[in-house]
């Protein structure tokens, strides 16, 4: 099969182009904007049968993908980071809409400080919202995810939007070597939507969205949401199914690397895991018995598959790339309400925070992790949550501050 | 206005397309505007609505609209509008859909969201040519979360959030202006009590392409605190006293469909509501109504004379 050297941002748009998408509303923001430049590309140069508007927000841009949908239209969308958040009234709004649509989230860092590195704490602003989330580890899966999401999010069984999220930098503007499928096996694989009920028409008036007074009503919808995303689980994996057999490329809602044999696992999601494969490999060829476990699905939570691969295991080390204020890692909470109380579930659970902004996690730390974690199996209790840093990066910043500390006295001495 | 089919006040429409028995305020000047302008827009319509006291009209599984509906949030309806509207001429452009099925797409808010919150989004899409109409009744504060002041309070009133002896301090923001500023292809300001000036508004609105956009002035009893019964004679005061220009701008021109000629003193609108009761008791507040007054005159001279404009 031929490859070709793709951006993650590029695959995401070759995705979209696939998927014979109708409508792109769309606001710019970094990391995000080359899908959107390619898409708006290919649509001048006549090669996209697409509609593409530039909205004034991304609040803007969610109400008018949902509003979109909800008329009966394949609907895409793209932001990051702050866009996501500005937009996040809408992201509720619309999943409680029950619209089909697909957006890319390209992870990066939330301000205060502003940066334009990635983390998670962006998407995982949105797990409550009823959004599905596909988190991505390569370019290929960011294609392929775009292409199961529209199928997934459309599903009857389902019928909500659906995030495919990428890590900024290093995977937005990363070149892989990417399979672009073949467009009449995309079609007979997603062949093109049909809205069914989801329309406004002139013959069959619709309200959407009204009030509710009272609990029981609201109960209702958001319990009608909850159990659309849990039926999420077992669509995705017949969608996973159909997708292999078409394309020869398995996904499933939860990637094991090495984990049959494994005493410690890794957990860790997005582009990372694979310098999370790569250590593991290293620790093997170590005599270690370490794997790797990549929630692909983050909403719905895949709890079977988790608890499945995790069974029987010693320890398990959550590296987190997001921090909860106060709390720690979001992913080691997910996992810990997973694991408790079930059978056979691993009695020490690690948490690690890293990655941060954009910060790599290099080897050595992954070994590190895995020595923390062999230690706590040892004495069977968990240490508390470990920030990773390191004494060089602290002298780092360290310089920062005393540049900064010098500057403001000569200015003091100047005035 | 030759061409309209609104001769007179029994030239407009006898049968009502909104249904009765919602969960309103009696008394609605919002209301009233809507079920007037709704009766010539027709049932082949999706409105996109904003937060407000309109939202409260749907309520599940009840609704008094025959056409369609979609609530969107409080900042973004116009938002709302574009992707309807794009997501139509798709399907329309597509052949997914025959003609007979699209649909007219309506934005209602009030003013908290087209004077402040909702401001952004509507310039946008005024900016982006979306073909729309726009409706907006003005009650000149946050109605539905009882009546604190908004950018479309008029200077003086008394609100929940100005109950001092001055009122309100701020002026009424200019929407009129701010969107004629984008050059749509109609803006127009109404009032339900003058049901003719409106209905060969809308009809006119309704026969153009692109944003159109019209402001309700609606009389409130419970914000601005009168008798229900008393909402269109307020409103037609609103318009006798100078208050409440009704004009129309097509293509940026702006004309005044209902010039008073003998303009009543402004307090004839005011000391019927208890907003501005404190204007005049426990004594008059003469310097401001002096100054209410002086700004209604400029106006008016203003008008007179269109070399100031």
């Amino acid at each position: 099969m031929k490859r070709t050297l793709l951006t993650g941002n590029g695959a995401a748009a070759w995705g979209v182009r696939l998927a014979g998408v109708d409508y792109v509303p769309a606001f710019p923001i970094t990391p995000q904007t080359e899908i959107i430049e390619t898409i708006a590309n290919w649509i001048d140069l006549g090669e996209m049968d697409c509609r593409m508007v530039t909205l004034e927000s991304e609040h803007s841009m969610i109400t008018a993908a949902g509003a979109a949908a909800a008329t009966g239209v394949r609907a895409f969308t793209a932001t990051s980071s702050q866009g996501l958040l500005y937009a996040m009234e809408m992201i509720y709004t619309v999943a409680g809409w029950r619209v089909p649509f697909v957006m890319v989230n390209v992870s990066r860092g939330l301000s205060a400080p502003i940066t334009l590195e990635p983390d998670h704490n962006d998407i995982l602003v949105a797990r409550d919202s009823g959004f599905l989330q596909i988190h991505c580890a390569t370019c290929q899966e960011v294609l392929d995810s775009i292409l199961m999401a529209f199928r997934l999010a459309e599903d009857e069984q389902v019928r909500l939007p659906v995030i495919v999220n990428m890590d900024g930098f290093y995977l937005s503007f990363t070149r892989e070597p990417v399979e672009i499928p073949d467009a009449d096996a995309v079609t007979r694989f997603l062949p093109p939507f049909d809205p069914e009920n989801i329309c406004f028409r002139a013959s069959a008036p619709v309200s959407e969205a009204v009030a509710v007074l009272g609990g029981p009503p609201y109960s209702y919808f958001r319990y009608e949401t909850h159990l659309a995303s849990l039926n999420a689980v077992p669509v995705f994996a017949k969608i996973a199914e159909e997708f292999a057999q078409a394309f020869g490329r398995t996904y499933e809602a939860v990637e094991a690397y090495r984990t049959d044999d494994a005493e410690l696992v890794f957990v860790i999601m997005g582009s990372f895991a694979t310098k999370a494969k790569d250590a593991v490999d290293r620790l093997r060829e170590a005599g270690r018995s370490v794997g790797l476990l990549r929630p692909r699905l983050l909403r719905p939570f895949p709890n079977g598959d988790i608890r499945r691969i995790l069974a029987g295991k010693k320890g398990v080390a959550v590296i987190d790339q997001n921090l909860s204020m106060g709390m720690g890692g979001v992913l080691h909470s997910e996992l810990a309400s997973a694991l408790y109380g079930q059978a056979h579930a691993p009695p020490v659970l690690v948490s690690f925070i890293g990655g941060l902004g954009g910060r790599d996690i290099g080897p050595e730390e992954f070994y590190e992790m895995a020595s923390v974690t062999r230690k706590a199996v040892e004495d069977g209790k968990a240490p508390a949550p470990r920030l990773l840093y390191t004494e060089k990066e602290l002298r780092e910043v360290r310089k920062l501050q005393a540049i900064a500390q010098v500057e403001r006295e000569n200015l003091g001495q100047n005035q | 206005m030759s061409e309209t089919v609104f001769k007179r006040m029994k030239s407009l429409p006898s049968a009502h397309l909104l249904g009765a028995g919602t969960s309103l305020c009696a008394g609605c000047g919002g209301l009233e505007a809507l079920k007037e302008i709704y009766d010539i827009l027709g049932e082949k319509t999706v409105i996109v609505n904003a937060a407000g006291c309109m939202t409260l009209l749907t309520i599940y599984p009840f609704t008094p609209f025959r056409g369609s509906w979609l609530y969107t949030a409080m900042a973004s309806a116009p938002a709302g509008a574009q992707g309807i509207r794009d997501a139509l001429d798709i399907l329309l452009h597509k052949g997914r859909i025959s003609p007979e099925e699209d649909l007219k797409v309506v934005v209602l808010t009030g003013d908290g969201a087209a004077y402040g919150m909702g401001l952004s989004s509507t310039s946008g899409a005024i900016e982006r040519e979306l073909d729309f109409l726009y409706i907006c009744y003005d009650n000149e504060g946050y109605g539905n979360t009882g009546q604190q002041f908004s950018g479309a309070t008029p200077h003086g009133a008394r609100t929940s959030t100005s109950k001092g002896p001055r009122g309100f301090p701020g002026y009424k923001k200019d929407l009129f202006a701010i969107w004629s500023a984008h050059r749509p292809s109609y803006v127009a300001t109404v009032v339900g009590a003058e049901a003719l000036d409106l209905a060969r508004k809308i009809e006119k609105a309704a026969g153009l392409k692109g944003p159109r956009l019209i402001i309700a002035l609606s009389p409130c009893p419970t914000g601005w605190s009168y008798d229900p019964k008393e909402t269109v004679e307020i409103g037609k005061l609103a318009v006798k006293t100078g208050v409440w220009p009704l004009k129309e701008s097509i293509n940026g021109e702006v004309v005044h469909t209902k010039v008073p000629h003998k303009r009543l003193p402004v307090e004839a609108y005011l000391e019927r509501q208890g907003r501005f009761a404190h204007l005049f008791s426990p004594q008059r507040n003469k310097v401001l109504l002096k100054e209410i007054q002086a700004r209604v005159d400029a106006y008016w001279e203003r008008v007179s004379q269109p070399t100031l404009l």
